[in-house]
């Protein structure tokens, strides 16, 4: 068990303490705690109106107050979290999966379809993704699965990069000629050979996707497209928690809070597994 | 003719080459000239030759890696296996050498392994290369340059084959461990009965294995022959110059 830790939590070269990771994994941790809690118990109703305790501050009975409509702020940043992860998580394995496989084959095959995809994914690139979310979201409509479909795309190429250029490196290698000899087919080499050595530079990456999805989200909802009421995710609920700010500052606090945390969390995480490899 | 595992005719290698700077134009680039020679079973035939000389171009293009060559490649037995030089880039760094082992078992086209088989055979091997049974679960990054040597060349002799390519095998290593791995690798020709081409640019490593020696340059054979008589009495004007550079001439 302390080995476990050990290996997680210390430096592979000076077995130092690795702080990024655990102020990640605390982080990240209490964020995913809130998320699986909700699932079976929440506080309040999220979506239950209460006229009677409009706008609240802080209090024991709401530790994050109440919103316009009197709904309990803490349950529905519960459940927010919860819309918002599905989002990010939803996004990023897209992202990753079909990235993979076109950088992969790219990576793997050269020639022209290295070529034609590559320059259809420097097309893509010459947007930011958040434009060219918004694009996509026009195309399918708005709505949890479509922003996930939408951010999904728009996150594709850069991961495709990643992992052509991962390819390219090990492509050469001599563990992939003798595997080659042993008449291992193609599809094995990409997959079981090669997409496992590309894991160092993936996961850090991977962990900034995920913030830049929940950024993404959270920009996607503020603008009105994304899920919708009374459902909200959280970059949804901010927009409509700033028209409150002065009066109610507990509001639209509480739940910028949420998103930074989550975003500062994933953030520790990628650093510190990419201070790991570097040593 | 029978117990030739091996024979090569007239063989011409092609690179392919760009040139041009803004616009490409493909040419074909010879590198290996009317090359010759027939393996027989159990014979180690040694090439030599300075760097460049299309030591590896030649082995590439037998085992298939090149295909832009003319000429004939007979192969009695399909599938040679290749023991590389650098034994840092040779093995898979995310796979444990026992999934390493295993690999050219799960995917052999001539019969299905079980679990159990793949097992007992990965650990005949790694016993018959000397390493200890519990390196299956190791990566190649926890192993010295001379283990993973041995590991590799576990690996190329996982099925079983007739024909043995070893493209400079030792001059990664220390003198110690090139010693060793060169008992090794003759062990394991005389307990197995394999075919060996063993590639080497040290004339005196060539000479402690090989039956038979091929001395290259340019792409071209300079000298063919049996090992002792070919250092003894060398013909060609290259040969000489290798040997008196090796230091070796007379003192075997």
């Amino acid at each position: 068990m302390k080995k476990f830790f050990d290996n997680i939590f210390r430096y592979k070269s000076n077995k130092k303490i690795n702080g990024y990771m655990v102020a990640g994994s605390i982080i990240t941790g209490l964020i995913i705690l809130m998320v699986i809690v909700g699932l079976f118990y929440m506080p309040y109703d999220p979506t239950k109106m209460d006229s009677s305790c409009k706008l609240q501050g802080i209090s024991l009975k709401h530790i994050m107050g109440t919103d316009n409509m009197g709904r309990d702020v803490f349950s529905r940043v519960m459940y927010g979290s919860r819309v918002t992860l599905l989002i990010a998580i939803g996004t990023v394995t897209m992202g990753v999966v079909i990235g993979s496989i076109i950088g992969a084959f790219t990576g793997y095959y050269g020639g022209m379809l290295d070529e034609v995809l590559m320059r259809i994914i420097d097309a893509l690139f010459a947007f930011p993704s958040i434009l060219l979310a918004l694009v996509f979201v026009s195309l399918f409509g708005t709505g949890t699965y479509q922003v996930i479909i939408s951010l999904g795309i728009a996150f594709v190429p850069s991961f495709a990069r990643i992992v052509r250029s991962e390819v390219l490196r090990c492509r050469n290698m001599d563990y992939i000629e003798s595997a080659r000899l042993q008449g291992v087919p193609d599809l094995r080499i990409i997959f079981v050979h090669i997409i496992p050595n590309t894991k160092d530079t993936m996961i850090p990456s991977i962990l900034i996707g995920f913030n830049n999805a929940v950024l993404a989200e959270a920009g996607l909802s503020y603008l009105g497209i994304g899920s919708q009421p009374p459902y909200a995710s959280l970059g949804k609920m901010l927009s409509d928690a700033q028209s409150y700010m002065f009066t109610t500052p507990s509001y639209v606090l509480s739940i910028g809070m949420t998103i930074v945390l989550m975003i500062l969390g994933f953030a520790f995480l990628g650093e510190g597994l990419g201070k790991d490899k570097r040593g | 003719m029978e117990d030739q595992v091996l024979s090569v005719k007239k063989l011409n290698v092609f690179y392919k080459n760009r040139d041009g700077k803004f616009i490409k134009k493909q040419t074909r680039k010879q590198v290996l000239f009317d090359i010759s020679f027939d393996l027989k079973e159990g014979e180690v035939l040694g090439i030599a030759g300075e760097s460049g000389c299309g030591k590896s171009t030649l082995v590439k293009t037998i085992v298939g890696i090149n295909k832009d060559y003319d000429g004939e490649i007979i192969q009695k037995y399909p599938d040679p296996q290749m023991v590389f030089q650098d034994p840092y880039g040779s093995l898979n760094p995310a796979k444990t050498v026992g999934w390493l082992l295993k690999e050219p078992l799960r995917v052999d086209k001539n019969r299905k392994w079980t679990e159990e088989e793949m097992n007992e055979r990965a650990k005949t091997i790694l016993d018959s290369v000397e390493l200890p049974e519990n390196m299956m679960e190791r990566y190649p990054s926890q192993l010295s340059g001379g283990q993973r040597q041995r590991v590799c060349i576990a690996v190329a002799l996982m099925r079983n084959p007739k024909i043995l390519i070893c493209d400079e095998p030792v001059s990664a290593l220390d003198v110690t461990i090139q010693a060793q791995i060169m008992n090794l690798l003759r062990n394991l020709h005389d307990k197995l009965n394999i075919s060996i081409i063993f590639i080497s640019h040290d004339l005196r490593v060539v000479y402690q294995i090989s039956d038979n020696v091929m001395i290259m340059k340019n792409g071209r054979i300079q000298e063919y022959g049996e090992t002792k008589e070919l250092y003894r009495h060398p013909k060609a004007e290259y040969t000489k110059q290798l040997l008196k550079a090796a230091g070796i001439r007379g003192s075997i």
